[in-house]
């Protein structure tokens, strides 16, 4: 495991990216907005976990992110259904 | 192959960072899922196939990864703006056309609900 400069900067700058987001889930006015919000953060978050495979090394992080995708892709969904018509 | 490949990887990670700026910034929830989508689809595509050019052993399941991510996600912006539309989330006050008000698929479910009185 070897740190470089470039790894900090972009965990730095997607950290910021995030914490705008998580920002906008509590102010958001609506419901939808809190929704679009999550969405986002998940999406980040997968790029994230690549990245962090590559600076840890583990080959692991890979299919963690493979299932972490398909899983907010179901929930997102399933949030847009219940938006629409209710349970 | 290091360096191009941290290059695009930084790349990624700028869109990444503006689709969020945009999403917290823009005034609407159309304009903020529009900003959510687009950037964060080209970002996070770069971002994951960026990682896999610096470990060229890695690369067939960071294009896995990248290709399932530019499939799905703009289906599932896609399935929230269009319950977002039809729960009757308002526009912004400077929209200047809007034309889901000439179709009767576009309409808030809940004013047909409310016009039928048996229903409630």
């Amino acid at each position: 495991m070897a740190v470089n400069t470039s790894d900090i900067v972009f965990l730095a700058i997607i950290s910021a990216g995030i914490v705008l987001c998580l920002l906008r889930m509590l102010k958001g006015p609506t419901a939808s907005d809190r929704a679009v919000a999550v969405d986002t953060v998940s999406t980040i978050t997968t790029a994230l976990l690549v990245l962090l495979g590559s600076i840890f090394e583990r080959y692991v992080y890979l299919d963690v992110a493979l299932v972490y995708a398909v899983l907010t892709f179901i929930g997102s969904v399933a949030i847009a259904r219940f938006l629409e018509k209710g349970i | 192959m290091q360096i191009i490949g941290t290059v695009i990887t930084g790349i990624g990670i700028i869109f990444l960072f503006i689709g969020s700026l945009g999403l917290f910034r823009l005034p609407d929830v159309y304009n903020r899922l529009q900003a959510g989508t687009k950037c964060t689809t080209l970002g996070a595509f770069f971002t994951i196939v960026g990682v896999g050019i610096m470990q060229p052993d890695w690369l067939l399941k960071t294009l896995v990864i990248a290709l399932f991510i530019l499939i799905t996600n703009p289906i599932s912006n896609h399935a929230l703006g269009r319950a977002s539309c039809k729960s009757g989330v308002p526009l912004c006050d400077r929209t200047v056309v809007d034309k889901t008000k000439n179709f009767e698929k576009c309409r808030p479910i809940h004013d047909e609900l409310e016009g039928d009185g048996e229903i409630q």
